[in-house]
């Protein structure tokens, strides 16, 4: 570190009202930057969750899909159909629908059946417990221990429940990448028993599941699909496309978006005026400075130097209360949707980076203003 | 004959515009030598200060020239003027102006490490100072512990850290008690002040005058008198 820049740390860590007060204020905002941004990046990972867990390459369906809970279903020729064009590797259905489970307690529970090709079993989650030969087994059903299998009364292998008057039996328990946004547990068992088990309109196929011969092979299906009248979506347009919906047709984007900036505003408020008053109040010996010989250059690097500092340690700070208040509430709260992401660092980051700037600004002007005749005058 | 420090010639000074503009120096020319404590005294708004930050390179002078051992400091540029002060001239601050985060021993080096002196090496000498003027025990602790006096000793030290050839004191007795301040001037005079060392001393504590070895005299921004016979008038 410059000797300049060492004179600059300790008259800032020194004061160390005001380097707490700096500390507090960015710490806080981004605290609350990456808070409210992690719990909106929860929320959309958690509301594609359907489709990372299944992983399928190419998704086809309905073209007024919105969100991969809503769904539309296909027709049977459009398995044909796309089982038939040049590129497809393969084509399998996918079930997917809401139901009530008839617990042994008697209590009634919404859960969420996704029902598997049957000779592929397709998008099948990881099993922990249990053998999957064993979902073709009568009544047979793969709980999904996410945060939601407490709802299903944390139910062993071979326990049994009621749907729709059928009799349900758990033959494995599996886990998966991500859970669902809607706080309801997750079945798995085969497309032809949801059918069997669910009831249904005149088509069934949720979602078709495509997996191209070779990836360049994607461009021309979703062209064909298309030209059928349905839509195909690799899986990240699909993630981007539930994504767009929670984002721009609700009202939760501009809900966090709106608690994100008034955090950049507080953060911005706090540090702000706090540096600005550390600035003025060693104005008088910044000028004394200059009088002995600092250029502004070196001035202005002091100060830039001091904002810098106290804006990363303040950053670094906010990071890791998040994470431990994050950490602390999924002991506690296992349906807590906040996910840190990368983009949520950068983001608090570059706002972090114009508070320190402003903040900066504002005490540079003054520190370039003040003469060194005006430390003679008094 | 002593070599020539300071050397300002018609130094003229405004301020303002329009009817509020005011002469503060008018023609003021006096040459200083190393060696020698030279006063300006005067009273207040008599120009003295203006007249200081003149020929220390903090304001500059609307005509006229200011030269320091015979190089003119206001053909320089802003830098290289404030690299220039940096290395020839020390200042001692009215209200002394030291950091109250720092302490007294990082205070006096900080000549040094605008100098890009190491930091180590830079308080070492600044340690060496603080023992020139009795405060090597004081060394750790921040300025605002010490007494008036003390502080004002810390400001010369910071002062002489650099070995600068001009020392300008602004009223250094301003902010002392009588006994104090006396003190500290003599300490200077006896301690500070070298064969090639000029101070400049800004004041109007008659008290002290006996430690000049010449005076310039200033009434309404014009230099009324200079000389050692101006001092034994006192």
């Amino acid at each position: 570190m410059g000797g300049i820049l060492h004179i600059a740390y300790k008259l800032l860590v020194n004061d160390r009202a005001k380097y707490a007060a700096l500390l507090v204020g960015i710490t806080f905002a981004v605290f609350l930057m990456i808070e409210m941004t992690s719990l909106f990046a929860g929320i959309l990972t958690r509301s594609s969750a359907t489709v990372i867990n299944i992983g399928a390459s190419i998704w086809v369906m309905d073209p007024a899909i919105q969100t991969v809970a809503n769904t539309i279903p296909l027709p049977d020729y459009v398995l044909d159909e796309v089982r038939s064009i040049p590129g497809v590797k393969y084509a399998v259905p996918l079930y997917s629908g809401g139901a009530l489970l008839k617990l042994p307690d008697g209590t009634y529970q919404a859960v969420n059946i996704l029902g598997l090709d049957d000779t592929s079993l397709f998008g099948r989650p990881i099993l922990d417990g249990g053998n999957i030969q064993d979902i073709y087994a009568e009544n047979a059903f793969i709980a999904v221990k996410d945060s939601e299998f407490y709802k299903l009364e944390n139910p062993k292998i071979g326990a049994e429940f009621e749907l729709n008057d059928h009799r349900g039996v758990i033959v494995g328990i599996a886990h998966v990448a991500s859970s669902g946004l809607f706080g309801v547990p997750t079945l798995y068992t085969t497309y032809n028993r949801a059918l069997q088990y669910l009831p249904n309109s005149r088509f069934t196929i949720s979602y078709l599941l495509v997996e191209p011969k070779t990836p360049a092979d994607a461009a021309a299906i979703k062209r064909q699909v298309a030209a059928a009248g349905y839509l195909a979506l690799t899986k990240d347009e699909f993630i981007q496309k539930i994504s767009n919906f929670y984002k721009y047709k609700t009202g939760i984007g501009t809900n966090m978006l709106i608690m994100t900036v008034i955090s950049f505003i507080i953060g911005l408020s706090i540090s702000g005026q706090t540096f600005y008053t550390f600035v003025i109040e060693n104005l008088e010996k910044f000028g004394a400075l200059k009088a002995i010989g600092a250029k502004g250059h070196e001035l202005i690097s002091m100060i830039f130097f001091q904002a810098a500092f106290v804006s990363l340690t303040g950053y670094g700070m906010g990071v890791g209360l998040c994470a431990a208040i994050i950490w602390l509430a999924r002991l506690y709260l296992p349906d807590y949707a906040a996910t840190i992401t990368f983009y949520n660092l950068v983001l608090a980051f570059l706002m972090v980076v114009v508070i320190a700037a402003i903040s900066s600004y504002v005490g540079v002007r003054k520190v370039l203003k003040i003469e060194p005749f005006d430390i003679f005058r008094g | 004959m002593a070599k020539t420090a300071i050397e300002a010639a018609a130094l003229n000074k405004w301020f303002g515009e329009g009817e509020a503009r005011t002469h503060a120096v008018k023609d003021v020319s006096f040459e200083a030598h190393l060696g020698e404590i030279l006063y300006v005294v005067g009273p207040s708004g008599s120009g003295k200060t203006t007249m200081l930050s003149m020929i220390s390179g903090i304001l500059r002078p609307d005509s006229g020239t200011v030269k320091i051992e015979g190089s003119e400091i206001w053909s320089l540029s802003i830098d290289a003027l404030a690299e220039f002060r940096l290395h020839k001239i020390g200042f001692v601050f009215q209200d002394f102006h030291l950091f109250p985060r720092l302490t007294t021993a990082e205070n006096v080096a900080i000549p040094l490490i605008l100098q890009k002196r190491n930091w180590d090496e830079a308080l070492k000498e600044a340690e060496v100072d603080l023992e020139i003027v009795g405060l090597k025990n004081r060394a750790q602790l921040p300025p605002v512990k010490l007494s008036g006096g003390e502080q004002q000793r810390v400001a010369i030290a910071r002062a002489i850290v650099s070995r600068p050839d001009i020392l300008i004191l602004d009223e250094p007795t301003a902010s002392l008690d009588g006994d104090t301040g006396r003190n500290i001037v003599k300490f200077v005079r006896e301690h500070i002040l070298t064969d090639q060392r000029c101070i400049v001393i800004v004041t109007h504590d008659s008290r002290i005058y006996e430690f000049a070895d010449r005076i310039v005299r200033m009434e309404d921004g014009k230099m009324t008198g200079i000389g050692r016979e101006n001092l034994d008038a006192q």
